[in-house]
């Protein structure tokens, strides 16, 4: 494929100052036009002139977008979906309630990319399925192959859970951590605000194959509410990776957890990269309620885990790595609470 | 093109080829303006729509108001070097991978390859050429690499550069693992990395004063 990968093509680009008016262009413009957060995911796929929308509404000056507040529900905040991620892992509140948060926001890519890439971005990012991201007519394109799943295919990064034609993954940080944290996900659209569990925001390829959320074209994210639920609750986030910064994780895992005495009360477990969504393991969970946080437990957890996992041709090495952080989620590493 | 020749014409034999290249540069931002202009409505309307830009506009960029013709799509590298000819921000990725085009966007760091330009009007750009006084005194970063002789190329030095001075202004007395957090977006293909550990340790030395 002969692809222009210099500069990017011509669009036009609007910078509404409001929420209503970045709707409007949604509205107007439609399927042709692109939202523009913190850009970082955005503009290579313009460089690479793969994703070629006629019209680019950044969001960097909607002002309502941005900060962090609290909010009425005790001990919760709510974060606007431009906030970047270097506010995020800084901000006073999130470090002393959410550190699950802040541990998982501080993780993601490089300095650079944290001062510039939002949480809004961060989670409704596309996925790195490198045969999608090149161009490749494969199922998520609107295509009829995944090239990710043949015998020869290249498939490391790849899906264990939930695929369904497409074996791509969610590569996001901050998303296991927010669904852990029972967020709920703002969204603005032509019906009004509609306000959606974290965990219901990310979708399945059985759902629609060519998208990774619930968004709708004419619709945006525009905050993320933290409930009190979980403030200051035993947290625990890890992040496998090759190279400790800009790489996407290979797995990470994102738990939250109640705990009296040595027994566990309530706990919230999610591992992300190893399916097209943040993957909460609600069976696990359900084991685990009235367990003592011991080595053997975590054992366990760890084996239920992996049922069901459909490893491909190079990413079996998933299945332990997976096993292991699920138990050193519950158990912790002595080192880190 | 015509201003270009006329360069050309003149040229004697002293001229380098940093400054014709720069000359062609200003040729090219000429021709631009010139597009903008008189153009005839090739491109898309807008009137009336919330949030539509202008090509025309002005940065703020190393204390100095720019005004400047910007295309759309035009990333912030791009303007800086082929339009404001402020060369010392390198390209080395285009794809926010490699840190070589770092700038400071109100003081902390970002890479400009990634950046749309239209979206950094109202705040502070900096590039390494901000960074040195007007009589030449070199920024106390700068002076900790020249000191430390950092860099083997120094392809990746601008970058780097940027990074250690939002690090110094951030924090004064990093720790040899917070400094290496600090410049873990940028990378150096000589693999420099323990000397420019070691400049950025004296480069918050220098700052404190010590």
């Amino acid at each position: 494929m002969a692809v222009i990968r210099d500069t990017m093509a011509e669009f036009d680009l609007f910078q509404p100052a409001s929420i209503d008016d970045a709707l409007a262009l949604k509205r107007r413009y439609g399927k042709t036009s692109w939202a523009l957060a913190g850009g970082l995911d955005s503009l290579d796929w313009f460089k690479d002139r793969i994703k070629r929308p006629e019209v680019v509404i950044d969001l960097s000056a909607v002002e309502s977008m941005r900060g962090i507040r609290e909010t009425d529900d005790a001990d919760g905040v709510e974060i606007g979906a431009m906030t970047t991620l270097t506010e995020v892992a800084e901000h006073a509140g999130i470090l002393s309630r959410f550190g699950l948060l802040a541990d998982a926001a501080s993780k993601v890519a490089t300095p650079q990319i944290r001062n510039q890439g939002t949480i809004g971005g961060n989670v409704t990012q596309d996925t790195r399925c490198w045969y999608y991201r090149g161009g490749w007519p494969c199922y998520r394109a609107g295509g009829n192959i995944c090239y990710a799943d043949t015998p020869t295919a290249i498939n490391r990064e790849h899906a264990l859970f939930e695929s369904n034609r497409c074996v791509a993954v969610n590569p996001s940080d901050t998303a296991p951590a927010l669904v852990a944290l029972d967020a709920k996900f703002v969204i603005m659209g032509g019906g009004g605000e509609k306000v959606v569990d974290a965990e219901d925001y990310f979708i399945t390829p059985a759902k629609d194959i060519t998208r990774m959320t619930i968004l709708e074209p004419g619709e945006l994210l525009t905050s993320i509410r933290i409930p009190g639920t979980w403030a200051g609750a035993r947290f625990y986030f890890e992040k496998v990776r090759d190279r400790q910064a800009w790489d996407f994780p290979l797995v990470n895992i994102a738990s939250a957890m109640k705990v009296s005495g040595n027994t566990i009360e309530d706990i919230r477990l999610v591992v992300n990269a190893v399916g097209p969504r943040p993957l909460r393991l609600t069976d696990v969970e359900r084991q685990l309620k009235g367990q003592s946080v011991t080595e053997e437990v975590g054992q366990a957890a760890g084996e239920l885990a992996l049922l069901g996992a459909r490893p491909l041709q190079h990413n079996a090495y998933k299945i332990p790595l997976m096993r292991n952080l699920v138990k050193r989620a519950i158990r912790g590493t002595g080192a880190r609470a | 093109m015509a201003d270009q020749l006329e360069m050309l014409e003149e040229t004697d034999k002293s001229l380098s080829r940093r400054k014709f290249i720069k000359g062609v540069i200003a040729g090219g931002a000429a021709t631009y303006s010139a597009g903008y202009l008189f153009r005839t409505g090739t491109v898309r309307a807008q009137s009336g729509a919330a949030g539509s830009v202008e090509r025309l506009i002005t940065l703020n960029v190393n204390g100095q108001e720019r005004r400047v013709d910007v295309m759309k799509q035009e990333t912030l590298a791009t303007t800086l070097r082929y339009k404001l000819g402020l060369t010392g921000t390198k390209m080395g990725c285009d794809r926010a991978e490699c840190g070589s085009c770092t700038v400071l966007l109100d003081g902390t760091t970002h890479y400009s390859c990634s950046v749309l330009t239209h979206s950094v009007r109202g705040r502070a750009v900096t590039t390494i050429e901000g960074l040195a006084d007007a009589d030449g005194t070199l920024h106390p970063v700068q002076q900790a690499v020249v000191d430390g002789a950092g860099f083997q190329c120094a392809f990746c030095a601008p970058g780097f550069i940027m990074s250690m001075v939002a690090m110094v202004d951030a924090n004064q007395s990093p720790t040899r693992a917070e400094a290496a957090q600090a410049l873990s977006g940028n990378l150096c293909r000589c693999c420099d990395y323990n000397k420019i550990l070691d400049c950025a340790m004296s480069a918050a030395d220098y700052t404190r004063g010590v």
